[in-house]
């Protein structure tokens, strides 16, 4: 606990030690929380690097986050530049290296909130495009960050959908160049992070044109900025693209480019070269490059989702308890909002998804170390599922965090709506993970069409791939549970969800069958069964989820009450999901409605149970104050006194009133003609 | 020119947008009026200014004091002062938003003309509509909200001196939030606990001068300033309040109704029902707020949803708008119907409420009861609705509805408080359960109830047991919206039952506070199935007023989705109730899928019946006119990070790095 007790004199003993209602919470818990933190951080050994990690980030003042909710579009992009500079040095500092087991927490400490992060895209992406050539010429010159990289991809009028791109690039044999253009407005390179006013550099992607012939989207490097003062190079029209919800500190750019010549070696070419003839050669397999991306969906899981949730867990958590209000009991002090079963529902199964997603995600991770063991020996077989794996569990698991923060904000009440709290800032942050790296509408479909396929062949015989054999084993049948008891037995709901799952693909299987039967072009009956087929695939990832959760449980120690609260999740996990897709289950009278009755009763039962632990629940995830960096949510639970003192700090009350003088003084003296 | 889209999206309507706009106007005169008082502000150069979005808080609260002040004598210049054309005024010149003397112009101004007396209307009132008093109404607290009596603030009475002294006692009581509070008002209405002859006597209202006439500097034993930055409400001064042995004169108490004599003699109000009128009122602005923040964010998505071009949907041809998909039609088309049952609901209440507000004045408060429990869950679950729907408006937009060149960021961070301010949404919930519960109860032991929960008569004349009920199910009609009432009435009915009777057997084994805690999850469930039933009555009952056929016909599609999409994300209440069979659920989804494709021709057209003028709009995406790259261009064009072409993080960070290494 040693960390916990810093917490303490860092903060809190300012301002009066641990608030009472916050320390009774933490007097019994059922399970120890050391234990526990040490299981999400993968040990003991872990978590002490994280520990050390976090408080040489933490202690650093370059890196505070303190004024941040204060500050300006400008103050933010240069903080996050300032800190990525400096992290350079800290590094170097504390001997941390890109391959130490540091690297990783890093990015945790910082929140995120640090520039250049494109530029790590702009290096890989030409680890992985480049020629050997391209490799040795432009990696210690980023390395070095004797340039800084962006990766320009999207355009303002195409996202997800990458043959839609417009940029040109055409090879002129004569200078043995590309000349990169954008033909219209809808063709403007939108979005790319490190763009708008870093990059010198950006990997651009471009309709490769030879001779007239078009060969389809290809990679260029491309120098944007002058090495020397930064001034844009000539045919470069570059900038930010203005406020969005958030990221303020990244400088999302726009990019348009007016014959802007590249020599012939700046395509990468690792796997398409055009020869100085013009002759269009492919080799070898673009397979390592679509695994990257794949695997670049699964690794944002736990940073951007998973661990905002985990945040926003905590800090709507403890508020919960020291927030009072209303009487549950005429006489009595006003009741911890957390002891209203409304309030217990709104946040415990969020408590219990960060839980389940945080298992998931080291499933995933496990699963993609195979995937690249396998395909580094050229075995590409797992692709097509590592594929559907990483786009059906990047959608479901951002857009269910994105919503349980938002949930989390809400259940905070008007103090959740501060800056101050942290909520809103979580929230806006999470919410653009719904959308990079692929629309999660379109990821479902894409998973889809594995499922799909998958049961197709499962339905003939054929072999598919292990997460789907349950496809092939149809048990048609009914619910046996006999009493709510019942279930809270793994077996019992796992099936449930796996028989939903298997339901809502199969018919929307045959649905699909039917209509190309009946003559409907083949994607227009796609099309008109895209609703429920989104639908199929979140079933896929719930019954996966459910499924590892209760695996999990089985293998965890007994010891210091682990297991036992994490079945307790688990259950509750599980539950939550079937009574908020009641109709689901109900359909088709798998579960009936007098056992929809049990759920509910099990589901309510749980929430009390789970209530006694739901501050060490939170404790466990371990997130310092200075993460945090939320007046409800700090571990002292001084909630007031801290928001009260913080409110004071702000500009608005520091600066004088610009408004009063210019416009509040003529108003209140009768000059409003003068206005 | 108009984008090609949406040209063609617009000659394909099969009705006339504007009948369409004056059914929600409440008549074309109506419809006529709005517009004129929007073109008096639009074409007004003081009401112009740069894009919002580029102004720092500090710029946004100047502009909005400044467009405030010139409102205000504007209205009177005009000689508008019908509360509805007062209320378009302001949000054309607000575009929307909230502004600093909201507080005043809505609760300071009213409070006094309802609570003080004639002695204190004369001293304080007509300061106050010159604007030489700028008051504020400071209730919560930051350890209190929708729970009145948990506020902590006291104000003991001297008979000495015959004055309040008035104190914050902790930290909690520190008045927390109060629009306009922080930098703006001199004065505050203070709700407070009063003390006299030693006994408390309750919540009462104060007006407390804040600060200096003339210095606007805080008075001796005011500790007053701004909040901080908040999720939204940029331009608002939400502040603090902290008193300290603050006096303030014994008239200074608002005393029409109740009344602290010289000697502390307090005299009791003669009814306390009376404040409940104000809360009905403002609570039925709310679900009309909801109409209108969703109908702005389906304005915004679905025209850029027409203009968008993505992917492939047959082989070979160019990208289609993405309106043609069936997942984005899903996402969008259910919530436009939201937005069009929202605002007749919205106009449902309004009306009530006058003809109700008629008659407490006149002294029958017998409706008000039901009024105020009916308004209290409506404002939560349109709320709600909205919030969510807003969101994913936005969502459906990609990549560049996170931009805040779309409008819809600013469009949910203003409204999304609405979910916990006038009374927290889950609370609303529940208090409108407390109503449900009580009118199943007098139906129990025999008496009849009347209004919105009739249907409790049925329920317990025929004792219905949900297996019963399945006996009804063939009498669903899928395609008549008369019919689908029924079904939900039938689901609230269940609802309300299996709570009320839930709750009873918790009262068996625990006390009454813990009962109903712990079936309180049940109850907002039937809450919830009580607003909606409300709500597809409401929107059904509509269709029959409306006399264009082609109108009538679009509205009747959107009333059907709207119905049958509720019961497609409902369909394990439907089942376990009896109401529908599994058969009948996959054809209410099938049935949901074709009115896509049925409303999918009109769909720019009746986000057009709007009527939301682009500058009222804020959004570069959803444009009449359609021509969203070009305007994206210019607009990021003006943001603060390209002042300059070269960023002085590049001579301060960047070139000194590189130098380094």
């Amino acid at each position: 606990m040693a960390l916990l007790e810093t917490h303490k004199y860092s903060q809190g003993s300012a301002l009066g030690g641990v608030n009472p209602d916050l320390a009774s919470e933490r007097q019994t818990p059922s399970f120890s929380v050391e234990k526990l933190t040490a299981l999400l951080d993968g040990g003991e050994e872990n978590t002490r690097i994280r520990r050390a990690v976090v408080e040489a980030i933490e202690s650093d003042p370059v890196f505070s986050r303190e004024n941040q909710y204060f500050q300006s579009q400008n103050e933010k992009y240069e903080a996050a530049v300032r800190k990525a500079v400096h992290l350079q040095k800290k590094m170097h500092e504390m001997g941390w290296t890109e391959n130490g087991p540091e690297f990783k927490y890093i990015y945790r400490a910082l929140s995120g909130e640090v520039a250049f992060l494109l530029h790590t895209v702009f290096m890989r992406s030409i680890s992985v495009l480049g020629s050997d050539k391209q490799i040795t010429k432009w990696i210690p010159l980023a390395t070095q960050y004797q340039l800084i990289g962006s990766y320009a991809q999207t355009e303002l009028g195409h996202g997800t959908y990458l043959q839609g791109l417009e940029t040109t690039a055409v090879f002129d044999i004569a200078t043995q160049e590309f000349i990169l253009n954008t033909p219209k407005i809808s063709a403007m390179k939108w979005w790319p992070g490190d763009m708008g006013r870093s990059a010198t550099h950006a990997v651009v992607f471009a309709q490769l044109d030879i001779q007239g012939k078009c060969y389809g989207v290809h990679p260029f490097i491309v120098q944007i900025r002058s090495l020397w003062d930064h001034s844009l190079c000539p045919g470069i029209t570059a900038g930010d693209i203005g406020p969005k919800m958030n990221f303020d500190h990244i400088d999302n750019g726009y990019l348009m480019l007016q014959n802007v010549r590249v020599p012939r070696e700046n395509m990468l070419s690792k796997f398409c070269e055009v020869q100085p003839d013009g002759t269009y050669v492919r080799r070898g397999s673009q397979q390592i490059n679509y695994f990257t991306m794949t695997a670049l969906r699964v690794a944002l899981i736990s940073h951007e989702a998973v661990i905002p949730l985990m945040k926003a867990c905590t800090i709507a958590i403890r508020y919960s308890v020291v927030r009072r209000q209303s009487k549950l009991k005429p006489g009595e002090e006003e009741a911890k909002i957390l002891d209203f079963q409304t309030q217990q529902e709104k946040l415990l199964p969020h408590v219990a998804a960060a839980y389940a997603f945080h298992f998931i995600n080291n499933y995933l991770e496990d699963l993609f170390n195979r995937g690249y063991e396998e395909i580094q020996r050229e075995n590409f077989d797992m692709l097509p599922e590592l594929h559907a794996f990483s786009s059906g569990f990047k959608a479901m698991v951002t857009q269910y965090c994105a919503s349980a923060v938002e949930a989390c904000l809400r259940a905070c009440g008007g103090h959740g709506y501060s800056l101050l709290s942290g909520l809103p800032s979580l929230c806006t942050r999470i919410l653009a993970s719904c959308i990079y790296e692929g629309e999660n509408t379109i990821l479902f479909l894409q998973t889809a069409r594995f499922l799909i396929k998958c049961f197709m062949a499962a339905s003939a015989g054929h072999p598919v791939p292990p997460s789907v054999t349950y496809l092939a084993a149809v048990k048609p049948g009914k619910c046996p549970a006999k009493n709510k008891f019942d279930f809270l037995s793994p077996d019992t709901y796992t099936e449930a969800y796996q028989h939903a799952a298997v339901r809502l693909i199969s018919s929307t299987a045959a649905k699909l069958q039917d209509l190309i039967q009946s003559g409907v072009k083949k994607h227009d009956a796609w099309n008109e069964c895209t609703v429920q087929l989104v639908q199929a695939v979140k079933a896929h990832c719930h019954y996966i989820t459910v499924k590892n959760f209760a695996e999990t449980v089985e293998r965890l120690e007994t010891k210091g009450g682990i297991q036992r609260i994490m079945k307790h999740l688990c259950d509750l996990f599980a539950l939550h999901g079937i009574f908020s897709n009641a109709g689901v289950f109900l359909h088709d009278g798998y579960i009936s409605g007098a056992q929809m009755d049990m759920v509910t009763a099990s589901y309510l039962d749980l929430l009390a149970v789970i209530r006694k632990d739901a501050v060490p629940l939170v404790d466990a995830f371990d997130f310092t104050d200075k993460t945090l960096n939320s007046a409800l949510g700090s571990y002292d639970g001084q909630v007031y006194q801290r928001l009260y003192e913080w409110a004071q700090k702000s500009p608005t009350n520091t600066q004088m009133n610009p408004a009063y003088e210019r416009y509040l003084k003529p108003l209140l003296h009768k000059k409003l003609s003068k206005l | 020119m108009m984008n090609a889209d949406l040209r063609r999206e617009r000659a394909a309507a099969t009705f006339q947008p504007e009948l369409l706009t004056h059914i929600l106007d409440g008549g074309a005169d109506r419809t006529r009026r709005r517009k004129e008082l929007e073109a008096l502000v639009i074409n007004d150069p003081d009401f112009q200014h740069e894009d919002l979005n580029f102004l720092s808080r500090s710029q946004r609260y100047e502009q909005a004091i400044r467009k405030s002040s010139l409102m205000v004598m504007k209205l009177r210049e005009y000689g508008i002062a019908d509360p509805e054309e007062i209320y378009w005024f302001k949000s054309f010149v607000h575009r929307g938003r909230p502004e600093p003397l909201d507080l005043h112009l809505g609760m300071f101004l009213p409070t006094l003309l309802t609570q003080a007396t004639p002695e204190q209307q004369d001293r304080f009132f007509m300061p106050a509509w010159n604007l030489e008093i700028i008051g504020t109404y400071a209730q919560t607290e930051m350890g209190h909200g929708t729970h009145l009596r948990g506020l902590e603030t006291t104000a003991t009475y001297d008979p000495a001196t015959q004055e309040f002294i008035l104190n914050s006692p902790t930290v909690t009581s520190i008045k927390w939030w109060p629009g306009g509070l922080g930098k703006t008002s001199n004065h505050a209405i203070v709700l407070a606990q009063l003390y006299t002859q030693g006994q408390c006597k309750g919540l009462h209202a104060f007006i407390v001068p804040i600060r200096q006439l003339g210095t606007h500097e805080p008075l001796p034993g005011i500790t007053v300033g701004d909040i901080g930055p908040k999720f939204g409400y940029d331009e608002m001064d939400n502040g603090y309040l902290k008193m300290d042995n603050f006096r303030i004169p014994r008239e200074n108490m608002l005393m029409k109704y109740a009344q602290v004599e010289p000697d502390g003699t307090y005299v009791k109000p003669l009814s306390d029902k009376l404040t409940y009128g104000t809360m009905v009122f403002i609570r039925s602005l709310i679900v009309g707020d909801s109409a209108r923040s969703l109908s702005r964010a389906c304005t915004i998505a679905i025209r850029y949803s027409a203009v968008r071009h993505q992917s492939e949907l047959k082989p070979g041809e160019p990208e289609p708008q993405i309106l043609d998909y069936q997942t984005q039609q899903y996402k969008l088309f259910p919530l436009l119907a939201t937005a069009y049952a929202f605002h007749f609901v919205g106009a449902y209440i309004k009306d009530t409420y006058r003809r109700i507000s008629g008659d407490i004045n006149e002294g029958d408060l017998s409706e008000l009861p039901e009024l105020h429990a009916l308004t209290a869950g409506l404002k939560a679950f349109t709320s709600w609705a909205a919030n969510a729907g807003i969101e994913e408006c936005r969502m459906a937009c990609g990549g560049h509805g996170y931009s805040r060149c779309s409008g819809i960021p600013d469009i949910y961070v203003t409204f999304t408080p609405s979910c916990t301010y006038e009374g927290e949404n889950t609370v609303m919930m529940l208090q409108t359960a407390r109503f449900l519960v009580k009118s199943y109860t007098q139906v129990s032991s025999g008496q009849r109830v009347t209004g919105m929960v009739s249907y409790l008569n049925d329920l317990s004349r025929q004792r219905i047991q949900p297996q019963h009920v399945a006996a009804r199910t063939v009498t669903v009609r899928l395609n008549d919206p008369v019919s689908l009432v029924e079904a939900y009435k039938a689901r609230a009915a269940w609802f309300v039952e299996a709570a009320a009777k839930n709750l009873e057997a918790e009262l068996h084994r625990r006390s009454k506070e813990d009962a109903w805690n712990k079936t309180s999850v049940d109850l907002v469930q039937a809450s919830e199935a009580h607003c909606h039933y409300v709500i597809v009555k409401l929107f059904t009952a509509k269709l029959a007023e409306i006399s264009n056929a082609a109108v009538r016909a679009v509205l009747t599609e959107l009333c059907l989705l709207y119905a049958l999409y509720g019961i497609s994300k409902n369909t394990g209440d439907f089942l376990q109730a009896g109401i529908l069979t599994d058969a009948q659920i996959t054809q209410v989804k099938q049935r949901v899928k074709e009115l896509l494709a049925v409303i999918r021709p009109n769909a720019v057209a009746l986000v057009d019946s709007f009527d939301f003028h682009d500058i009222h709009l804020g959004s570069v995406l959803g444009r009449y006119d359609g021509n969203v790259y070009e305007n994206m261009f210019e607009w990021a064009k003006k943001s603060p990070l390209n002042k300059t072409e070269v960023h002085e993080s590049f001579h301060k960070h960047l070139k000194p790095m590189q130098a380094k290494l």
